[in-house]
């Protein structure tokens, strides 16, 4: 039967098992969005196309399906870019279909004509450019092969005016046959040998688990195997959750502002066996110091990440779950207690130094707010960050078990993710509690968004750390620049209001008492609650890695919050 | 400097893919040629890098994570057939025309063209051989020079292509990682 290629999309993308899309409607992409009428998939309406591509990514981070954003040629294209910037970063698997004007204007500078597909070629995992019906379904096809399988990314397919418009045969193409592409990789025998020797040959093994744990699920096996071989775990931003917090062999966050502890753990390992991360320059600080005595492993899909930035011992090529599963029969039950209980010993004065620890002084700290949250919710709820102090304090102090349970754009660091990624989290996982926990400037960058949260009836909380800073600027400032606040200072609106001209529910906390309460009642109020957490102004995250220093010179909690119970 | 055969696949674009990749992985490219294969819909890519060993592992894997790219081979270390092709424009009045014929006889290449004033002259060889033309000829006045970068191939009965088709076709053969003498191990 002949179709429209715009009636072939939406029947490639209900195959490909999409029920929602997150977008923005146009002139070039005009086709499309009539013939999705037709079509059993939900549309939410967003307030700007790179809301879209952070709801897709959100979605896909919560449930682990591929999340698909939608916008029109030109600017519309455009505004997409730093989503899918943020997905490509964080390995998450999106599609993103652009309208493109008529196969015929292309290079001719039409109205709103952009070369997407150029644009976009470094930031995605591929792309397309379709100008015919008959293409359209292996396009689409494809992108969603492309985008979920191997080390999961961004693909964008770009579909000319005329191809949605005009007709062809619908034929759905068998599994797409990509000669050039290779997802799966596999380890030889005598590397899992290898790998084997060497982690028993280890005494002060640690392994640092990324992403890549959640991604493969891997997550049942990793714990499996840290539970055989008897080794601590160390987390990265993105594989917080991975393992549960609450698990004795968790040591929790590392890197720039992980536990110092931690970080000087890794610091003396002998053996660090990296499953599905990258050593990003914000775990490994100096590289030319990290882990100077440690033979490393390394588990990844990537072929390109192995020996990128630190020169591993033995790299497993692979899918993280399949890796451990073959590898594990090799290991055999270890008794590490003595360096376990030496790590616990590093802990020293940690926990005196917390700023959990301190006492209520009247003023309010973004730790203890989190914290509140963290108890309000059980740890249950899927918490969606932004990036800066929040963020590492939501690190330090929401304790994930679950995976796919922290939301927050770890590489790219994008402000302006959190609200619409939380958005797509919801609609994926609509029976879940969802907290947005945001600064007050990154708030600011997508707020257009609780439009959408209104008109779509999203039910989720937002939780705004304001401190009327761009606060981790701020904190690079006073500890780097001599206090020179340049640009730092906001003014900002009032949130409250805000929430309420939006139609949703706004409040404003000002001391810890007030914590609790405000949160227990948000969760309880059905719909969307946005609280204005006035924290206090000049807080800094502790424990801190400088940018480029070494790992364990680790600027610590001022000792003086204990003793004093002054500002930090 | 690694010199690698890359096939990719012959579509729009795919050039701009693999130029992008070394420029934002910031490895620097010495030559890129590109030519068609006896496959058809398969085109084939000789790129020198100036990088070491660990950073010609990267730019290989990193190569093969373009979807268009069907394989790469480092034939750095292989026994290689380099050929680079230059035309180079050089003065030649009657005075010294015959000195400079007697020079290209030397490095047997072969005048392609000649007008009252100058030669067109074509050689072909290692890009050694045709720098070493090019110094000798200078004194006379080179005018113009068209290079088009080298070409490698391995020698021996062994083939970069076998089996490469591109995504419509059915052959395929396994890409030289999966095989199990591959390591990532250092």
């Amino acid at each position: 039967m002949k179709k429209t290629g715009a009636q072939i999309l939406w029947e490639s993308l209900v195959r490909e098992g999409a029920t929602c899309v997150f977008g923005y409607p146009g002139g070039a992409i005009l086709p499309a969005y009539d013939a999705m009428l037709d079509f059993p998939i939900r549309h939410i309406l967003v307030r700007h196309e790179q809301g879209a591509t952070h709801m897709a990514d959100g979605f896909a981070r919560a449930t682990g399906n591929v999340g698909v954003a939608m916008a029109t040629s030109g600017p519309g294209a455009t505004n997409m870019v730093t989503g899918i910037a943020t997905a490509m970063m964080d390995s998450s698997p999106i599609v993103c279909i652009t309208g493109q004007v008529g196969s015929k204007l292309i290079g001719s500078d039409a109205f709103q004509e952009t070369d997407i597909t150029g644009i976009t070629l470094p930031i995605t995992k591929h792309n397309y450019l379709v100008t015919r019906p008959d293409d359209v379904a292996r396009a689409i096809r494809e992108a969603f092969y492309v985008a979920r399988s191997g080390r999961p990314g961004p693909v964008l397919v770009d579909v000319t005016k005329d191809a949605q418009q005009s007709s062809c045969e619908f034929e759905w193409p068998a599994e797409p046959t990509l000669t050039g592409y290779r997802p799966n990789h596999w380890p030889s025998k005598p590397e899992f040998e290898r790998a084997a020797e060497l982690i028993h040959a280890a005494k002060r093994p640690v392994i640092l688990a990324g992403h890549g744990i959640v991604l493969s699920g891997a997550t049942d096996v990793v714990r499996r195997f840290a539970e055989r071989a008897h080794v601590p775990v160390a987390m990265t931003l993105l594989g917080l959750g991975g393992l549960a917090a609450s698990h004795p062999l968790n040591l929790g966050m590392m890197g720039m502002h992980g536990e110092a502890w931690v970080n000087t753990a890794i610091q003396e390992a002998d053996l660090l066996l990296a499953f599905g991360m990258r050593f990003d320059d914000r775990v490994t600080g100096n590289l030319k110091t990290y882990a100077p005595q440690a033979r490393k492993i390394h588990i990844e899909i990537d072929p390109a990440e192995i020996n990128k930035n630190v020169k591993v011992d033995v790299g497993l090529v692979g899918d993280l779950r399949d890796i451990l599963e073959e590898l594990l029969p090799y290991v055999g039950a270890c008794d590490r207690t003595e360096w376990i209980d030496h790590i616990s010993h590093l802990k020293g004065d940690s926990a005196v130094r917390d700023i959990q620890q301190l006492p209520d002084s009247g003023h309010l700290y973004a730790a203890h707010v989190i914290h509140d949250i963290w108890k309000a919710t059980n740890g249950e709820a899927i918490v969606v960050t932004d990036v800066g102090q929040h963020q590492m304090w939501e690190a330090q102090y929401y304790h994930h078990e679950e995976p796919r349970s922290l939301i927050t754009s770890g590489g790219l660091g994008t402000m302006g993710f959190a609200l619409p990624a939380a958005i797509g989290a919801k609609v994926g996982r609509p029976d879940a509690e969802v907290w947005v926990i945001v600064g007050d400037g990154g708030f600011q960058m997508t707020m257009a968004e609780l439009a959408t949260i209104a008109q779509e009836n999203i039910d989720l909380n937002v939780a705004i750390i304001n401190n009327g800073f761009l606060g981790m600027v701020r904190q690079w400032q006073e500890f780097f620049y001599e206090r020179r606040y340049a640009a730092t200072p906001l003014v900002n609106p009032d949130f409250t209001r805000l929430a309420e001209a939006f139609g949703l529910k706004g409040a404003r906390v000002r001391s810890r008492a007030e914590v609790v309460p405000t949160v227990q009642a948000a969760r309880e109020h059905a719909g969307t609650v946005v609280i204005d957490f006035q924290v206090e102004q000049e807080d800094s995250v502790f424990p801190m890695v400088p940018a480029g220093a070494d790992l364990h010179a680790m600027i610590r909690r001022p000792s003086a919050i204990v003793e004093t119970g002054a500002d930090v | 400097m690694n010199t690698f055969v890359v096939l990719v696949e012959n579509l729009p674009g795919v050039l701009t893919r693999v130029a992008s990749l070394f420029r934002r992985r910031g490895f620097n490219i010495e030559s890129l040629t590109v030519g068609h294969t006896q496959t058809p819909g398969v085109s084939r890519m000789t790129i020198a890098v100036d990088t070491d060993e660990l950073g010609a592992r990267r730019v290989e894997a990193n190569l093969y994570k373009l979807i268009n790219v069907l394989r790469v081979d480092n034939v750095t270390s292989a026994p290689t057939v380099l050929r680079d092709l230059a035309l180079i424009k050089v003065t030649a009045t009657p005075e010294t025309r015959a000195h400079v014929m007697q020079l290209v006889e030397v490095y047997r290449a072969r005048v392609v063209d000649v007008s009252p004033s100058s030669l067109v002259v074509e050689i072909t060889g290692t890009e050694e051989k045709i720098d070493s033309l090019i110094e000798v000829l200078r004194p006379y006045g080179v005018l113009e020079m068209a290079r088009t970068g080298t070409i490698a191939m391995v020698r021996g009965g062994t083939t970069s292509t076998e089996g490469i088709s591109t995504s419509n076709g059915a052959t395929h053969t396994e890409h030289p990682t999966d095989d199990v003498s591959v390591s990532y191990s250092v």
